[in-house]
Protein backbone atom coordinates (compact mmCIF):
# COMPACT_ATOMS: atom_id res chain seq x y z
CA UNK A 1 0.00 0.00 0.00
CA UNK A 2 1.43 3.28 -1.03
CA UNK A 3 1.22 5.76 1.76
CA UNK A 4 1.85 9.42 1.42
CA UNK A 5 3.69 10.00 4.62
CA UNK A 6 5.63 7.84 7.01
CA UNK A 7 4.16 9.67 9.97
CA UNK A 8 1.80 7.26 11.71
CA UNK A 9 -0.05 9.99 13.55
CA UNK A 10 -1.03 11.99 10.51
CA UNK A 11 -3.64 9.44 9.45
CA UNK A 12 -5.17 9.35 12.89
CA UNK A 13 -5.28 13.13 12.92
CA UNK A 14 -7.30 13.21 9.70
CA UNK A 15 -9.58 10.51 11.05
CA UNK A 16 -10.05 12.27 14.36
CA UNK A 17 -13.02 14.55 13.54
CA UNK A 18 -15.06 11.63 12.21
CA UNK A 19 -14.15 9.37 15.13
CA UNK A 20 -14.84 12.04 17.71
CA UNK A 21 -18.31 12.85 16.39
CA UNK A 22 -19.23 9.19 16.02
CA UNK A 23 -18.10 8.37 19.55
CA UNK A 24 -19.67 11.38 21.26
CA UNK A 25 -22.94 11.57 19.33
CA UNK A 26 -23.56 8.02 18.17
CA UNK A 27 -21.75 5.25 20.02
CA UNK A 28 -22.00 6.49 23.58
CA UNK A 29 -25.65 7.57 23.23
CA UNK A 30 -26.44 4.07 21.96
CA UNK A 31 -24.81 2.53 25.02
CA UNK A 32 -26.57 5.04 27.24
CA UNK A 33 -29.91 4.14 25.62
CA UNK A 34 -29.21 0.50 26.34
CA UNK A 35 -28.47 1.34 29.98
CA UNK A 36 -31.54 3.55 30.36
CA UNK A 37 -33.77 0.76 29.09
CA UNK A 38 -33.12 -1.05 32.41
CA UNK A 39 -34.07 1.97 34.51
CA UNK A 40 -37.16 3.82 35.55
CA UNK A 41 -36.52 7.53 35.41
CA UNK A 42 -38.73 9.92 37.29
CA UNK A 43 -38.92 13.49 38.55
CA UNK A 44 -37.96 14.97 35.20
CA UNK A 45 -34.94 12.74 34.91
CA UNK A 46 -33.65 13.49 38.37
CA UNK A 47 -34.15 10.06 39.90
CA UNK A 48 -33.11 6.80 38.31
CA UNK A 49 -34.10 3.44 39.63
CA UNK A 50 -32.81 0.15 38.30
CA UNK A 51 -35.72 -2.02 37.30
CA UNK A 52 -34.16 -4.87 35.37
CA UNK A 53 -36.25 -6.12 32.48
CA UNK A 54 -39.53 -4.66 33.67
CA UNK A 55 -39.62 -2.06 30.88
CA UNK A 56 -39.33 -4.85 28.33
CA UNK A 57 -41.94 -6.90 30.14
CA UNK A 58 -44.38 -3.99 30.01
CA UNK A 59 -43.57 -3.47 26.36
CA UNK A 60 -44.53 -7.01 25.44
CA UNK A 61 -47.44 -7.60 27.80
CA UNK A 62 -49.24 -4.30 28.37
CA UNK A 63 -52.31 -4.06 26.12
CA UNK A 64 -51.43 -0.48 25.14
CA UNK A 65 -48.07 -1.47 23.75
CA UNK A 66 -49.50 -4.55 22.09
CA UNK A 67 -51.93 -2.30 20.25
CA UNK A 68 -48.97 -0.14 19.29
CA UNK A 69 -47.13 -3.13 17.79
CA UNK A 70 -50.26 -4.10 15.92
CA UNK A 71 -50.69 -0.61 14.49
CA UNK A 72 -47.01 -0.56 13.50
CA UNK A 73 -47.31 -3.91 11.72
CA UNK A 74 -50.47 -2.91 9.88
CA UNK A 75 -49.04 0.42 8.84
CA UNK A 76 -45.73 -1.09 7.74
CA UNK A 77 -47.38 -3.89 5.79
CA UNK A 78 -49.70 -1.65 3.78
CA UNK A 79 -47.17 1.11 3.23
CA UNK A 80 -44.42 -1.22 2.04
CA UNK A 81 -46.56 -3.47 -0.17
CA UNK A 82 -48.47 -0.46 -1.49
CA UNK A 83 -45.50 1.65 -2.47
CA UNK A 84 -43.49 -1.30 -3.81
CA UNK A 85 -46.40 -2.78 -5.75
CA UNK A 86 -47.39 0.55 -7.28
CA UNK A 87 -43.72 1.33 -7.88
CA UNK A 88 -43.20 -1.88 -9.86
CA UNK A 89 -46.41 -1.41 -11.82
CA UNK A 90 -45.58 2.18 -12.77
CA UNK A 91 -41.97 1.28 -13.56
CA UNK A 92 -43.05 -1.47 -15.99
CA UNK A 93 -45.45 0.90 -17.71
CA UNK A 94 -42.89 3.69 -17.90
CA UNK A 95 -40.26 1.23 -19.16
CA UNK A 96 -42.51 0.39 -22.11
CA UNK A 97 -43.64 3.95 -22.77
CA UNK A 98 -41.12 4.57 -25.55
CA UNK A 99 -40.17 8.16 -26.25
CA UNK A 100 -42.15 9.48 -23.26
CA UNK A 101 -40.13 7.48 -20.78
CA UNK A 102 -38.02 10.30 -19.36
CA UNK A 103 -40.97 12.65 -19.01
CA UNK A 104 -43.18 10.10 -17.28
CA UNK A 105 -40.38 9.22 -14.91
CA UNK A 106 -39.84 12.84 -14.00
CA UNK A 107 -43.53 13.50 -13.35
CA UNK A 108 -44.09 10.34 -11.34
CA UNK A 109 -41.14 10.46 -8.97
CA UNK A 110 -40.93 14.08 -7.84
CA UNK A 111 -42.83 13.72 -4.51
CA UNK A 112 -39.76 11.80 -3.42
CA UNK A 113 -38.00 15.17 -3.11
CA UNK A 114 -40.64 16.57 -0.75
CA UNK A 115 -40.34 16.28 2.99
CA UNK A 116 -42.65 13.93 4.92
CA UNK A 117 -43.83 16.99 6.86
CA UNK A 118 -45.15 18.62 3.70
CA UNK A 119 -46.89 15.37 2.75
CA UNK A 120 -48.40 15.29 6.23
CA UNK A 121 -49.73 18.82 6.29
CA UNK A 122 -51.24 18.57 2.80
CA UNK A 123 -52.99 15.26 3.54
CA UNK A 124 -54.25 16.68 6.84
CA UNK A 125 -55.96 19.41 4.85
CA UNK A 126 -57.26 17.14 2.07
CA UNK A 127 -58.94 14.79 4.54
CA UNK A 128 -60.05 17.37 7.06
CA UNK A 129 -63.71 17.01 8.00
CA UNK A 130 -64.84 20.59 7.49
CA UNK A 131 -62.84 21.85 4.55
CA UNK A 132 -61.28 18.71 3.04
CA UNK A 133 -61.71 18.42 -0.70
CA UNK A 134 -61.88 14.62 -0.45
CA UNK A 135 -65.08 14.72 1.55
CA UNK A 136 -66.51 17.44 -0.64
CA UNK A 137 -65.94 15.13 -3.61
CA UNK A 138 -67.32 12.05 -1.86
CA UNK A 139 -70.35 13.97 -0.70
CA UNK A 140 -71.10 15.24 -4.17
CA UNK A 141 -70.79 11.79 -5.80
CA UNK A 142 -71.87 9.31 -3.12
CA UNK A 143 -73.55 11.55 -0.57
CA UNK A 144 -71.12 10.42 2.13
CA UNK A 145 -68.60 12.35 4.12
CA UNK A 146 -66.90 10.13 6.71
CA UNK A 147 -64.88 11.83 9.40
CA UNK A 148 -61.60 10.34 8.23
CA UNK A 149 -59.38 11.40 11.09
CA UNK A 150 -61.85 10.47 13.83
CA UNK A 151 -62.31 6.84 12.78
CA UNK A 152 -59.46 4.42 13.53
CA UNK A 153 -59.45 2.43 10.29
CA UNK A 154 -59.91 5.46 8.07
CA UNK A 155 -57.24 7.47 9.90
CA UNK A 156 -54.82 4.61 9.35
CA UNK A 157 -55.78 4.66 5.68
CA UNK A 158 -55.00 8.37 5.38
CA UNK A 159 -51.60 8.00 7.05
CA UNK A 160 -50.74 5.01 4.85
CA UNK A 161 -51.90 6.94 1.78
CA UNK A 162 -49.69 9.91 2.61
CA UNK A 163 -46.71 7.63 3.26
CA UNK A 164 -47.20 5.78 -0.04
CA UNK A 165 -47.71 8.98 -2.02
CA UNK A 166 -44.46 10.34 -0.70
CA UNK A 167 -42.37 7.21 -1.31
CA UNK A 168 -43.68 5.47 -4.41
CA UNK A 169 -41.31 7.45 -6.65
CA UNK A 170 -38.30 5.98 -4.91
CA UNK A 171 -39.35 2.47 -5.89
CA UNK A 172 -40.10 3.60 -9.45
CA UNK A 173 -36.53 4.89 -9.83
CA UNK A 174 -34.98 1.65 -8.66
CA UNK A 175 -37.30 -0.70 -10.52
CA UNK A 176 -36.68 1.30 -13.69
CA UNK A 177 -32.94 0.90 -13.21
CA UNK A 178 -33.37 -2.84 -12.67
CA UNK A 179 -35.64 -3.18 -15.70
CA UNK A 180 -33.23 -1.47 -18.03
CA UNK A 181 -30.42 -3.72 -16.78
CA UNK A 182 -32.39 -6.88 -17.54
CA UNK A 183 -31.16 -9.15 -20.31
CA UNK A 184 -33.49 -8.39 -23.22
CA UNK A 185 -33.08 -11.79 -24.85
CA UNK A 186 -34.65 -13.66 -21.96
CA UNK A 187 -37.88 -11.68 -22.10
CA UNK A 188 -37.82 -11.85 -25.89
CA UNK A 189 -37.38 -15.64 -25.75
CA UNK A 190 -40.30 -15.96 -23.36
CA UNK A 191 -42.46 -13.94 -25.73
CA UNK A 192 -41.39 -16.12 -28.69
CA UNK A 193 -42.23 -19.25 -26.74
CA UNK A 194 -45.74 -17.93 -26.50
CA UNK A 195 -45.76 -17.11 -22.81
CA UNK A 196 -48.71 -14.87 -21.99
CA UNK A 197 -48.42 -11.62 -20.14
CA UNK A 198 -49.21 -13.11 -16.74
CA UNK A 199 -46.80 -15.95 -17.33
CA UNK A 200 -44.00 -13.61 -18.49
CA UNK A 201 -44.59 -11.44 -15.44
CA UNK A 202 -44.75 -14.22 -12.86
CA UNK A 203 -42.27 -16.73 -14.21
CA UNK A 204 -39.68 -14.50 -15.85
CA UNK A 205 -39.83 -10.89 -14.75
CA UNK A 206 -40.46 -11.32 -11.03
CA UNK A 207 -37.62 -13.80 -10.44
CA UNK A 208 -35.26 -11.57 -12.41
CA UNK A 209 -36.26 -8.63 -10.25
CA UNK A 210 -36.02 -10.56 -7.00
CA UNK A 211 -32.66 -9.17 -5.83
CA UNK A 212 -33.83 -5.59 -6.40
CA UNK A 213 -37.12 -6.38 -4.68
CA UNK A 214 -35.28 -7.67 -1.63
CA UNK A 215 -33.11 -4.56 -1.53
CA UNK A 216 -36.13 -2.26 -1.86
CA UNK A 217 -37.95 -4.25 0.80
CA UNK A 218 -35.21 -3.44 3.30
CA UNK A 219 -35.10 0.25 2.38
CA UNK A 220 -38.90 0.57 2.42
CA UNK A 221 -39.14 -1.15 5.79
CA UNK A 222 -36.70 1.38 7.23
CA UNK A 223 -38.69 4.22 5.67
CA UNK A 224 -41.96 2.90 7.09
CA UNK A 225 -40.48 2.53 10.56
CA UNK A 226 -38.46 5.75 10.91
CA UNK A 227 -39.18 8.42 8.33
CA UNK A 228 -42.92 8.57 8.77
CA UNK A 229 -42.82 10.35 12.11
CA UNK A 230 -43.80 13.75 10.65
CA UNK A 231 -46.66 12.19 8.70
CA UNK A 232 -48.20 10.71 11.85
CA UNK A 233 -47.38 13.75 13.96
CA UNK A 234 -49.10 16.15 11.59
CA UNK A 235 -52.11 14.09 10.51
CA UNK A 236 -53.25 12.12 13.55
CA UNK A 237 -50.78 12.51 16.45
CA UNK A 238 -51.20 8.79 17.01
CA UNK A 239 -54.98 8.98 17.32
CA UNK A 240 -57.86 8.39 17.22
CA UNK A 241 -57.66 6.25 20.37
CA UNK A 242 -54.08 5.25 19.52
CA UNK A 243 -55.10 3.65 16.22
CA UNK A 244 -52.14 5.20 14.40
CA UNK A 245 -49.73 5.10 17.31
CA UNK A 246 -46.67 3.74 15.50
CA UNK A 247 -43.58 2.65 17.36
CA UNK A 248 -41.52 5.73 16.45
CA UNK A 249 -44.36 7.97 17.63
CA UNK A 250 -44.87 5.98 20.83
CA UNK A 251 -41.14 6.30 21.51
CA UNK A 252 -41.35 10.07 21.11
CA UNK A 253 -44.45 10.32 23.27
CA UNK A 254 -43.01 8.21 26.07
CA UNK A 255 -39.69 9.99 25.96
CA UNK A 256 -40.74 13.61 25.59
CA UNK A 257 -44.40 13.94 26.57
CA UNK A 258 -45.02 11.30 29.22
CA UNK A 259 -41.37 11.48 30.41
CA UNK A 260 -41.18 7.70 30.67
CA UNK A 261 -37.54 7.69 29.66
CA UNK A 262 -36.94 4.02 30.45
CA UNK A 263 -39.86 2.84 28.36
CA UNK A 264 -38.77 5.04 25.47
CA UNK A 265 -35.25 3.63 25.75
CA UNK A 266 -36.56 0.06 25.71
CA UNK A 267 -38.48 0.80 22.52
CA UNK A 268 -35.33 2.32 21.02
CA UNK A 269 -33.40 -0.85 21.79
CA UNK A 270 -36.03 -2.98 20.05
CA UNK A 271 -35.86 -0.73 17.00
CA UNK A 272 -32.09 -0.88 17.08
CA UNK A 273 -32.25 -4.67 16.91
CA UNK A 274 -34.61 -4.48 13.94
CA UNK A 275 -32.43 -1.95 12.12
CA UNK A 276 -29.25 -3.91 12.76
CA UNK A 277 -30.89 -6.97 11.24
CA UNK A 278 -32.16 -5.05 8.22
CA UNK A 279 -28.77 -3.41 7.67
CA UNK A 280 -27.11 -6.79 7.82
CA UNK A 281 -29.44 -8.08 5.13
CA UNK A 282 -28.78 -4.98 3.05
CA UNK A 283 -25.02 -5.39 3.27
CA UNK A 284 -25.35 -9.01 2.20
CA UNK A 285 -27.36 -7.92 -0.82
CA UNK A 286 -24.84 -5.21 -1.66
CA UNK A 287 -22.13 -7.83 -1.39
CA UNK A 288 -23.85 -10.07 -3.88
CA UNK A 289 -24.49 -7.24 -6.31
CA UNK A 290 -28.07 -6.26 -6.94
CA UNK A 291 -27.78 -5.72 -10.68
CA UNK A 292 -28.07 -8.50 -13.18
CA UNK A 293 -26.90 -8.49 -16.78
CA UNK A 294 -23.31 -9.54 -16.32
CA UNK A 295 -22.16 -6.51 -14.35
CA UNK A 296 -21.54 -7.70 -10.86
CA UNK B 1 -55.10 -12.49 -46.61
CA UNK B 2 -55.53 -14.27 -43.34
CA UNK B 3 -52.00 -13.45 -42.42
CA UNK B 4 -52.65 -9.79 -43.09
CA UNK B 5 -55.76 -9.83 -40.99
CA UNK B 6 -53.87 -11.42 -38.18
CA UNK B 7 -51.10 -8.88 -38.47
CA UNK B 8 -53.67 -6.08 -38.45
CA UNK B 9 -55.30 -7.51 -35.37
CA UNK B 10 -51.97 -7.82 -33.64
CA UNK B 11 -50.98 -4.28 -34.48
CA UNK B 12 -54.33 -3.00 -33.45
CA UNK B 13 -54.16 -4.84 -30.16
CA UNK B 14 -50.73 -3.44 -29.68
CA UNK B 15 -51.92 0.10 -30.29
CA UNK B 16 -54.89 -0.46 -28.05
CA UNK B 17 -52.60 -1.54 -25.25
CA UNK B 18 -50.34 1.41 -25.83
CA UNK B 19 -53.24 3.79 -25.53
CA UNK B 20 -54.34 2.22 -22.29
CA UNK B 21 -50.82 2.40 -20.98
CA UNK B 22 -50.55 6.11 -21.72
CA UNK B 23 -53.98 6.72 -20.27
CA UNK B 24 -53.08 4.95 -17.04
CA UNK B 25 -49.75 6.73 -16.82
CA UNK B 26 -51.34 10.12 -17.39
CA UNK B 27 -53.91 9.32 -14.72
CA UNK B 28 -51.07 8.38 -12.37
CA UNK B 29 -49.27 11.64 -13.14
CA UNK B 30 -52.46 13.49 -12.28
CA UNK B 31 -53.10 11.55 -9.05
CA UNK B 32 -49.52 12.10 -7.92
CA UNK B 33 -49.74 15.81 -8.67
CA UNK B 34 -53.24 16.35 -7.26
CA UNK B 35 -52.35 16.92 -3.57
CA UNK B 36 -49.79 19.59 -4.39
CA UNK B 37 -52.08 21.19 -7.00
CA UNK B 38 -54.79 21.39 -4.34
CA UNK B 39 -52.35 22.95 -1.89
CA UNK B 40 -51.38 25.49 -4.55
CA UNK B 41 -54.98 26.40 -5.33
CA UNK B 42 -56.19 26.68 -1.75
CA UNK B 43 -53.13 28.65 -0.75
CA UNK B 44 -54.64 31.53 -2.72
CA UNK B 45 -58.11 31.46 -1.17
CA UNK B 46 -59.63 33.40 1.69
CA UNK B 47 -61.15 31.46 4.62
CA UNK B 48 -64.61 32.17 3.23
CA UNK B 49 -63.62 30.75 -0.15
CA UNK B 50 -62.11 27.65 1.47
CA UNK B 51 -65.21 27.02 3.58
CA UNK B 52 -67.60 27.51 0.68
CA UNK B 53 -69.49 24.49 -0.57
CA UNK B 54 -68.96 23.14 -3.15
CA UNK B 55 -65.25 24.02 -2.93
CA UNK B 56 -63.89 26.23 -5.66
CA UNK B 57 -61.08 24.63 -7.62
CA UNK B 58 -59.84 27.94 -8.96
CA UNK B 59 -57.35 30.46 -7.71
CA UNK B 60 -58.73 32.76 -5.05
CA UNK B 61 -58.09 36.37 -4.21
CA UNK B 62 -55.89 36.06 -1.12
CA UNK B 63 -52.63 34.78 -2.60
CA UNK B 64 -50.51 37.75 -1.56
CA UNK B 65 -52.13 37.99 1.89
CA UNK B 66 -51.67 34.27 2.62
CA UNK B 67 -48.07 34.07 1.50
CA UNK B 68 -47.10 37.26 3.33
CA UNK B 69 -48.79 36.00 6.47
CA UNK B 70 -47.05 32.62 6.30
CA UNK B 71 -43.71 34.28 5.60
CA UNK B 72 -43.94 37.03 8.24
CA UNK B 73 -46.58 36.35 10.90
CA UNK B 74 -45.77 32.64 11.05
CA UNK B 75 -42.06 33.39 10.57
CA UNK B 76 -41.52 30.87 7.78
CA UNK B 77 -39.01 33.27 6.27
CA UNK B 78 -36.90 33.11 9.40
CA UNK B 79 -37.26 29.31 9.72
CA UNK B 80 -36.35 28.94 6.09
CA UNK B 81 -33.16 30.91 6.67
CA UNK B 82 -32.37 28.68 9.68
CA UNK B 83 -32.97 25.50 7.70
CA UNK B 84 -30.85 26.79 4.85
CA UNK B 85 -28.01 27.70 7.18
CA UNK B 86 -28.12 24.35 8.98
CA UNK B 87 -28.38 22.32 5.79
CA UNK B 88 -25.44 24.13 4.17
CA UNK B 89 -23.30 23.91 7.32
CA UNK B 90 -23.93 20.18 7.82
CA UNK B 91 -23.36 19.45 4.14
CA UNK B 92 -20.02 21.28 4.15
CA UNK B 93 -18.96 19.74 7.47
CA UNK B 94 -19.90 16.22 6.45
CA UNK B 95 -18.05 16.54 3.17
CA UNK B 96 -14.94 17.87 4.89
CA UNK B 97 -14.74 15.25 7.67
CA UNK B 98 -15.45 12.43 5.21
CA UNK B 99 -12.86 13.74 2.76
CA UNK B 100 -10.22 13.83 5.49
CA UNK B 101 -11.14 10.40 6.83
CA UNK B 102 -11.16 8.76 3.40
CA UNK B 103 -7.76 10.29 2.64
CA UNK B 104 -6.45 8.74 5.84
CA UNK B 105 -7.91 5.35 4.93
CA UNK B 106 -6.51 5.29 1.39
CA UNK B 107 -3.31 7.36 1.35
CA UNK B 108 -1.86 7.26 4.83
CA UNK B 109 -0.26 4.77 7.11
CA UNK B 110 -2.91 4.00 9.69
CA UNK B 111 -2.67 1.67 12.66
CA UNK B 112 -5.71 -0.65 13.04
CA UNK B 113 -7.03 0.43 9.65
CA UNK B 114 -9.52 -2.43 9.43
CA UNK B 115 -10.85 -1.82 12.90
CA UNK B 116 -11.38 1.90 12.32
CA UNK B 117 -13.06 1.29 9.00
CA UNK B 118 -15.45 -1.18 10.58
CA UNK B 119 -16.02 1.29 13.42
CA UNK B 120 -17.12 3.94 10.94
CA UNK B 121 -19.20 1.62 8.76
CA UNK B 122 -21.05 0.16 11.74
CA UNK B 123 -22.74 3.52 12.28
CA UNK B 124 -24.81 2.86 9.17
CA UNK B 125 -26.94 0.72 11.45
CA UNK B 126 -27.67 3.51 13.89
CA UNK B 127 -30.31 6.01 12.80
CA UNK B 128 -30.37 9.12 14.98
CA UNK B 129 -34.03 8.57 15.83
CA UNK B 130 -33.10 5.47 17.81
CA UNK B 131 -30.91 7.16 20.37
CA UNK B 132 -32.81 10.43 20.47
CA UNK B 133 -33.45 10.02 24.20
CA UNK B 134 -29.78 9.72 25.15
CA UNK B 135 -28.68 12.23 22.53
CA UNK B 136 -31.11 14.72 24.04
CA UNK B 137 -29.46 14.24 27.45
CA UNK B 138 -25.98 14.52 25.98
CA UNK B 139 -26.77 17.76 24.14
CA UNK B 140 -28.50 19.23 27.20
CA UNK B 141 -25.48 18.35 29.37
CA UNK B 142 -23.24 20.10 26.89
CA UNK B 143 -25.46 23.16 27.18
CA UNK B 144 -26.21 23.03 23.47
CA UNK B 145 -29.99 22.78 23.70
CA UNK B 146 -31.75 25.48 21.68
CA UNK B 147 -28.63 26.19 19.66
CA UNK B 148 -27.51 25.66 16.10
CA UNK B 149 -24.72 23.49 17.52
CA UNK B 150 -27.31 20.86 18.47
CA UNK B 151 -28.64 20.80 14.92
CA UNK B 152 -25.30 20.67 13.15
CA UNK B 153 -22.34 19.14 15.00
CA UNK B 154 -23.84 15.68 15.78
CA UNK B 155 -24.54 15.16 12.06
CA UNK B 156 -21.16 16.12 10.71
CA UNK B 157 -19.76 12.62 10.40
CA UNK B 158 -21.09 10.28 7.77
CA UNK B 159 -20.27 6.64 7.14
CA UNK B 160 -21.85 6.81 3.71
CA UNK B 161 -19.70 9.72 2.58
CA UNK B 162 -16.50 8.18 3.95
CA UNK B 163 -17.33 4.96 2.14
CA UNK B 164 -18.07 6.71 -1.15
CA UNK B 165 -14.96 8.88 -1.03
CA UNK B 166 -12.88 5.80 -0.26
CA UNK B 167 -14.37 3.85 -3.17
CA UNK B 168 -13.68 6.80 -5.43
CA UNK B 169 -10.09 7.26 -4.25
CA UNK B 170 -9.36 3.58 -4.76
CA UNK B 171 -10.20 4.01 -8.44
CA UNK B 172 -7.66 6.78 -8.87
CA UNK B 173 -4.44 5.24 -10.21
CA UNK B 174 -1.66 4.98 -7.66
CA UNK B 175 0.89 6.31 -10.18
CA UNK B 176 -0.62 9.69 -9.49
CA UNK B 177 0.47 9.49 -5.87
CA UNK B 178 3.97 8.43 -6.85
CA UNK B 179 4.21 11.22 -9.41
CA UNK B 180 3.04 13.72 -6.83
CA UNK B 181 5.62 12.51 -4.36
CA UNK B 182 8.41 12.56 -6.91
CA UNK B 183 7.44 16.14 -7.72
CA UNK B 184 7.78 16.92 -4.05
CA UNK B 185 4.16 17.91 -3.54
CA UNK B 186 3.07 17.74 0.09
CA UNK B 187 -0.05 16.03 1.35
CA UNK B 188 -2.10 19.23 1.72
CA UNK B 189 -1.54 20.36 -1.83
CA UNK B 190 -2.07 16.80 -3.09
CA UNK B 191 -5.46 16.84 -1.41
CA UNK B 192 -6.46 20.29 -2.55
CA UNK B 193 -5.00 20.34 -6.04
CA UNK B 194 -5.45 16.74 -7.11
CA UNK B 195 -7.92 14.79 -4.96
CA UNK B 196 -10.51 17.53 -4.56
CA UNK B 197 -10.94 18.41 -8.25
CA UNK B 198 -10.98 14.71 -9.16
CA UNK B 199 -13.84 14.12 -6.70
CA UNK B 200 -16.18 16.92 -7.74
CA UNK B 201 -18.88 14.63 -9.19
CA UNK B 202 -18.93 12.48 -6.07
CA UNK B 203 -19.07 15.60 -3.93
CA UNK B 204 -21.94 17.07 -5.96
CA UNK B 205 -24.08 13.93 -5.62
CA UNK B 206 -23.36 13.57 -1.92
CA UNK B 207 -23.97 17.23 -1.19
CA UNK B 208 -27.36 17.11 -2.83
CA UNK B 209 -28.42 14.06 -0.82
CA UNK B 210 -27.05 15.47 2.44
CA UNK B 211 -28.80 18.78 1.84
CA UNK B 212 -32.20 17.19 1.29
CA UNK B 213 -31.68 14.90 4.30
CA UNK B 214 -30.94 17.80 6.64
CA UNK B 215 -33.64 19.99 5.11
CA UNK B 216 -36.22 17.29 5.86
CA UNK B 217 -35.20 16.80 9.49
CA UNK B 218 -38.15 17.06 11.83
CA UNK B 219 -38.11 14.92 14.96
CA UNK B 220 -34.73 16.06 16.29
CA UNK B 221 -35.35 19.84 15.92
CA UNK B 222 -38.83 19.30 17.35
CA UNK B 223 -37.45 18.00 20.64
CA UNK B 224 -34.20 19.92 21.00
CA UNK B 225 -35.24 23.42 19.86
CA UNK B 226 -37.70 25.27 22.11
CA UNK B 227 -36.67 28.79 21.22
CA UNK B 228 -38.91 29.86 18.36
CA UNK B 229 -36.31 31.99 16.64
CA UNK B 230 -33.97 29.05 15.99
CA UNK B 231 -36.53 26.58 14.72
CA UNK B 232 -36.37 24.90 11.29
CA UNK B 233 -38.98 25.24 8.59
CA UNK B 234 -40.42 21.69 8.87
CA UNK B 235 -41.33 22.22 12.51
CA UNK B 236 -42.49 25.74 11.67
CA UNK B 237 -45.05 24.08 9.43
CA UNK B 238 -46.24 22.04 12.40
CA UNK B 239 -46.65 25.14 14.51
CA UNK B 240 -48.99 26.60 11.87
CA UNK B 241 -51.45 23.73 12.26
CA UNK B 242 -51.46 23.86 16.05
CA UNK B 243 -54.99 25.18 16.59
CA UNK B 244 -56.99 22.57 14.68
CA UNK B 245 -60.28 24.42 14.49
CA UNK B 246 -58.94 27.90 14.12
CA UNK B 247 -56.42 26.77 11.52
CA UNK B 248 -56.20 29.28 8.72
CA UNK B 249 -55.88 26.71 5.94
CA UNK B 250 -55.06 29.15 3.17
CA UNK B 251 -52.02 30.34 5.10
CA UNK B 252 -51.02 26.78 6.06
CA UNK B 253 -51.15 25.68 2.43
CA UNK B 254 -49.07 28.73 1.51
CA UNK B 255 -46.59 27.55 4.14
CA UNK B 256 -46.56 24.04 2.66
CA UNK B 257 -45.92 25.44 -0.82
CA UNK B 258 -43.10 27.67 0.47
CA UNK B 259 -41.50 24.72 2.27
CA UNK B 260 -41.63 22.36 -0.68
CA UNK B 261 -40.12 24.76 -3.21
CA UNK B 262 -36.37 24.54 -2.39
CA UNK B 263 -35.93 20.75 -2.49
CA UNK B 264 -38.28 20.46 -5.45
CA UNK B 265 -36.32 23.11 -7.33
CA UNK B 266 -33.07 21.29 -6.58
CA UNK B 267 -34.71 18.07 -7.71
CA UNK B 268 -35.82 19.40 -11.08
CA UNK B 269 -32.47 21.06 -11.75
CA UNK B 270 -30.36 18.12 -10.65
CA UNK B 271 -32.69 15.16 -11.07
CA UNK B 272 -30.11 13.12 -13.00
CA UNK B 273 -27.66 13.35 -10.11
CA UNK B 274 -30.37 12.58 -7.61
CA UNK B 275 -31.64 9.59 -9.57
CA UNK B 276 -28.10 8.22 -9.75
CA UNK B 277 -27.31 8.87 -6.13
CA UNK B 278 -30.72 8.17 -4.73
CA UNK B 279 -29.66 4.77 -3.49
CA UNK B 280 -27.68 6.49 -0.82
CA UNK B 281 -30.43 8.91 0.03
CA UNK B 282 -31.77 6.96 2.96
CA UNK B 283 -28.46 6.73 4.70
CA UNK B 284 -27.05 9.31 6.97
Amino acid sequence: MTSFSSNRWLGLLLLLPTLLILIVFLYTPILETLRLSFYQVSFLGLREEFCGLSNYRDLFFEPGYRRMFRATLIFTFFTVTGSMGLGLLLAIMIHNAGAWKGLYRLFLIWPYALSPAVAGVIFLFLFSNQVGIVNAGLNAVFGRHPDWLARPGLAMGVVVGAAIWKNVGYNVIFYLAALSALPRDVLEAARMDGAGMGMRFGRVLLPLLAPMTLFLLVVNLMYAVFDVFPVVDLITRGGPSDATLLMIYSLYRDGFEFLKTGMAAAQSVLLLGAVAFLSFVKFRIYGKGIYYGGRR
Amino acid sequence: MRKQALLFLQNNAFHGKRWIRHLVLLAAVFVIAAPVLCALIFSTQTPAQIFSYPPKLSFGSAAIDNYTMAWETYKLGLYMKNSLFIAVTVTLGKTLTAFLAATAFVYLRLPFRGFFFAFVLMTLMMPTEIMIIALFDRITDLGWADSYLALTIPFMASATSVFLFRQHFLQIPLELVDAARVDGIGLPSFMIRILLPMSRHVIAAMALIDFVYVWNQYLWPLVIIRDGSRQVVQVGLRMMTAGQDATHWGVVMAGAVITLVPPLLLFFILQKVLVLGVGLGQEK
